[in-house]
C-alpha cells in the first residue's frame, strides 16, 4: 500500500522517513534502535523522491524506510552486536543483503538492538539494555492488566520482546519502519515476531547470502526477514534471494521472486501437525490456538494429519553442543588487533588478547565459548561434537521422512508461551532461557528448513501469539502461500498504541494499517 | 563427575577467556550435564552432518583478482598500527601458568 502511495505521490519518500524517524524518537522507551543513521537516511529518502518525481522507482522497496539488525555489516555506520567488543566499529562494507536492499533504494533508518552476539532468546543481554515490546504499550495489555497497587510504578511489568532480533521486531511492530532484518540461528526471528505480532520468516539455509552477518554458528545462521504482513515478506524476500559469490553456501539455482497467489482452494493441501511439539510447558492458550488452527484448515477441506518427528527433543541438546563449538570458533576471530575493543594490556600477545575478550565479552558469551572449547577437546570430540552432528542427521532424516510421506506445510506453535514480563523473565538465566524458549523453533535450524511465523490472536494477558509453519527446502512459495491464506482467515488485531500514541497521532494514523506491498 | 581444575585452566588457555568466577565453572558444569543427554539417542550407523547442502556441490569461483586495494579502510578500525601493519604485544610469551596468572582457578 506504501509503495502505491510513493508512486502516486499521495506521501514523498523524505515525507514518510521524516515520519519514521520522528516516531523512532517518541518511541525510545523500547530501546528498540542502537544506532539511527538520521543523516543517510534522508539522504537516501531524497535520492529516492528524485527517482519517483522522474517517474523511474527502482521498485516496489524504492523509498520504503526499513532496519537492520545490528549483526549485519554497514558501510560507515556503527556495527555493534550490542556488545563492547564492537563498539566503536565501523563496518567498512555493507552486508550483501544490506546492500541488495539500498539498491532497491530501501532507506535505511538505523541499525536494531539484539541480545549480544545474537546470543539469547529476550533481546535483554546486550550491552546497550533490553528491548521492551510495544505491546507493553498497548490498550489490549493495559486493559487486561491487574494493577497490584496505586503507587506501583506503571513501568514495572513491561514484557520482553522475545529474542534475539527483538529490536527488529519491535522496529515493525511500532510501526518505525516497514520491514527488518534479523538473523535466525535457533529462532532468532521467529520468537520476537511471536511475541510482537509480526511476521517472521526464517528462510532455507543457502537461499540468502550470509556475507556480512556476524556468524554465529555458520551451519544454521540464516537472515531473516520482519514484516508485518506475509505479502511484504515475500516482496523483501524476492529481492534478497539468490545465489551470492562472495557466500559459497549459497545454492546455485536460479531464484524468480514470486507474487503471492490468494489461495481460495486449500484442498489438495496437507498439513502436518507433529505431536511432539506439543511440549512440556506448552501454555493451554497456545494449545487450544493450534488446535483451532489445524480445525481451521481441516474445514476449509485441507489435508490435516498428525505427524511425529521422534527426534524434537533432542534438538534443543543437538543445537547447545554444535552452537557452543561453533561459536568458539567464531568469536576465536576477536581479538582486539584488526577491529574491535583492545585491552591496554601488553605484556604479550596471549595475554592481551585474554585480557581484549576478558573485557569485550558478555558472561553469556564467554560461557557459550568455554563450553564450545571443552566440548572440542581431543578427549571430547567423538562424544560430544561428532555425536551431536550424527543426532543432527536424526532430526533432519526425521523431516524427511514426514515431507516425503505427503505432507506439504508443518503448523506447531512458535512459543510455549505469550511475552513474559521483563522481571519474571531475568529470574533465570539465558542458557536455561534459550533452551526453553527455542524448543520450537530450533529443529527449523537444525534442518535448514523454512519456517515463518504468523500473528494468530492475542492472549489472555492482551499479548500477541503466533503460530509456525515450517516447509520443505526451498519452497518458500509455498509456504508463504500457505501463510497468507492463513493470514487471512484469522485477522490478526492491530496493536492500540496507547501513550506513545498521543504524542504523534497523525503520524500514526497513516502508517497504521499499511504494509508497502 | 566434576570438571578437573587442569582442564578448566586448559580451557581459559585455548579459549583466552576466562570463567571470571564459581558461577562461570558452573554454568559449565550444567552445560555439561544438558549435552549428556545426547548420549541417550542410538547413532549407530549414522554418519555424522556437516551441512544441510552437503548434497550440492558448493560454490567456487575462479582465481581471480576482483577486488582489493582497500587497505586505508581496513586498517581504520585497528587501534595500533605502524605503516600498513596491524602491532600487536611480543608473540613469543605464552599466557603465564595458572599459579602465575590472574585467574579465579587459582583458589581452587
Amino acid at each position: 500500500q506504501v509503495s502505491a502511495a510513493l508512486k502516486e505521490g499521495h506521501v514523498t519518500p523524505t515525507e514518510l522517513c521524516q515520519r519514521c524517524l520522528a516516531l523512532i524518537k517518541s518511541t525510545k522507551v523500547l530501546n528498540a534502535y542502537i544506532t539511527i543513521a538520521e543523516e543517510s537516511a534522508l539522504k537516501q529518502a531524497e535520492a529516492s523522491e528524485e527517482r519517483y518525481k522522474r517517474g523511474q522507482p527502482l521498485g516496489v522497496l524504492d523509498g520504503i524506510p526499513i532496519a537492520v539488525k545490528d549483526n549485519f555489516n554497514t558501510a560507515g555506520i556503527e556495527t555493534t552486536c550490542a556488545s563492547n567488543m564492537l563498539r566503536g566499529y565501523i563496518s567498512p562494507y555493507n552486508a550483501t543483503v544490506v546492500q541488495k536492499l539500498l539498491d532497491q533504494g530501501a532507506v535505511l533508518l538505523g541499525k536494531t538492538n539484539l541480545d549480544e552476539f545474537a546470543m539469547g532468546s529476550g533481546s535483554t543481554d546486550g550491552v546497550f539494555g533490553p528491548v521492551r515490546n510495544p505491546w507493553s504499550y498497548s490498550r489490549q495489555y493495559k486493559e487486561k492488566s491487574v494493577p497490584k497497587s496505586h503507587s506501583e510504578d506503571k513501568e514495572s511489568n513491561w514484557v520482553i520482546t522475545g529474542g534475539s532480533s527483538g529490536g527488529s521486531a519491535a522496529a515493525v511492530s511500532s510501526f518505525t519502519c516497514f520491514a527488518a532484518l534479523g538473523s535466525d540461528t535457533g529462532g532468532s526471528t521467529r520468537n520476537p515476531a511471536a511475541h510482537c505480532g509480526v511476521v517472521g520468516l526464517k528462510p532455507t539455509y543457502g537461499l540468502i547470502s550470509r556475507h556480512g552477518l556476524i556468524p554465529l554458528v555458520n551451519s544454521m545462521d540464516v537472515p531473516g526477514i520482519l514484516t508485518r504482513c506475509v505479502d511484504d515478506a515475500a516482496v523483501v524476500l524476492g529481492s534478497l534471494a539468490g545465489h551470492d559469490p562472495k557466500d559459497s553456501t549459497t545454492i546455485q539455482d536460479d531464484f524468480k521472486p514470486f507474487e503471492l497467489p490468494d489461495l481460495t482452494d486449500v484442498s489438495k493441501l496437507s498439513i502436518g501437525i507433529p505431536k511432539e511439539y506439543h511440549a512440556p510447558g506448552l501454555s493451554s492458550e497456545i494449545l487450544a490456538l493450534w488446535s483451532k488452527a489445524a480445525d481451521l484448515f481441516q474445514n476449509a477441506g485441507a489435508k490435516v494429519v498428525e505427524v511425529s518427528l521422534p527426534h524434537t527433543r533432542y534438538s534443543i541438546v543437538c543445537y547447545h553442543v554444535l552452537c557452543t563449538a561453533e561459536v568458539a570458533s567464531n568469536m576465536a576471530r576477536f581479538d582486539g588487533l584488526e577491529y574491535g575493543h583492545r585491552s591496554d594490556v601488553s605484556e604479550s600477545t596471549e595475554s592481551m588478547y585474554a585480557a581484549t575478550r576478558r573485557e569485550g565479552f558478555n558472561d553469556v558469551v564467554r560461557g557459550r565459548i568455554l563450553s564450545g572449547n571443552y566440548f572440542l577437546l581431543k578427549q571430547n570430540y567423538e562424544k560430544y561434537f561428532v555425536k551431536a552432528q550424527k543426532v543432527r542427521r536424526l532430526i533432519v532424516n526425521d523431516f524427511m521422512k514426514v515431507f516425503r510421506s505427503g505432507v506439504d506445510v508443518l503448523l506447531t506453535p512458535t512459543t510455549l508461551s505469550d511475552a513474559a514480563p521483563y522481571v519474571e523473565f531475568i529470574k533465570e538465566d539465558n542458557r536455561t532461557r534459550s533452551a526453553q524458549d527455542d524448543i520450537l523453533t530450533q529443529a527449523a535450524n537444525m534442518a535448514g528448513l523454512p519456517a515463518i511465523n504468523v500473528p494468530t490472536a492475542l492472549s489472555e494477558r492482551g499479548l500477541p501469539v503466533g503460530l509456525q509453519f515450517i516447509g520443505r527446502s526451498f519452497q518458500e512459495q509455498q509456504l508463504l502461500t500457505v501463510a497468507k491464506w492463513f493470514e487471512k482467515q484469522i485477522q490478526f488485531p492491530m496493536i492500540q498504541l496507547e501513550e506513545i500514541k498521543r504524542h504523534d497521532h497523525g503520524v500514526l494514523q497513516d502508517q497504521k494499517s499499511t504494509s508497502f506491498s | 563427575e566434576k570438571v578437573s581444575v587442569e582442564v578448566l585452566d586448559h580451557l581459559e588457555h585455548l579459549a583466552l577467556v576466562d570463567f571470571r568466577d564459581s558461577e562461570g565453572v558452573e554454568r559449565l558444569q550444567k552445560a555439561i550435564q544438558f549435552a549428556d543427554q545426547l548420549h541417550e539417542v542410538n547413532t549407530e550407523g549414522v554418519e555424522p552432518m556437516d551441512s544441510v547442502v552437503e548434497d550440492r556441490c558448493l560454490y567456487l569461483r575462479e582465481d581471480d583478482v576482483t577486488e582489493g586495494n582497500c587497505t586505508k579502510e581496513l586498517l581504520e578500525n585497528a587501534r595500533e598500527k605502524v605503516e600498513e601493519y596491524f602491532v600487536a604485544p611480543a608473540g613469543n610469551i605464552p599466557l603465564p601458568k595458572l599459579g602465575e596468572r590472574e585467574t579465579f582457578l587459582q583458589g581452587s
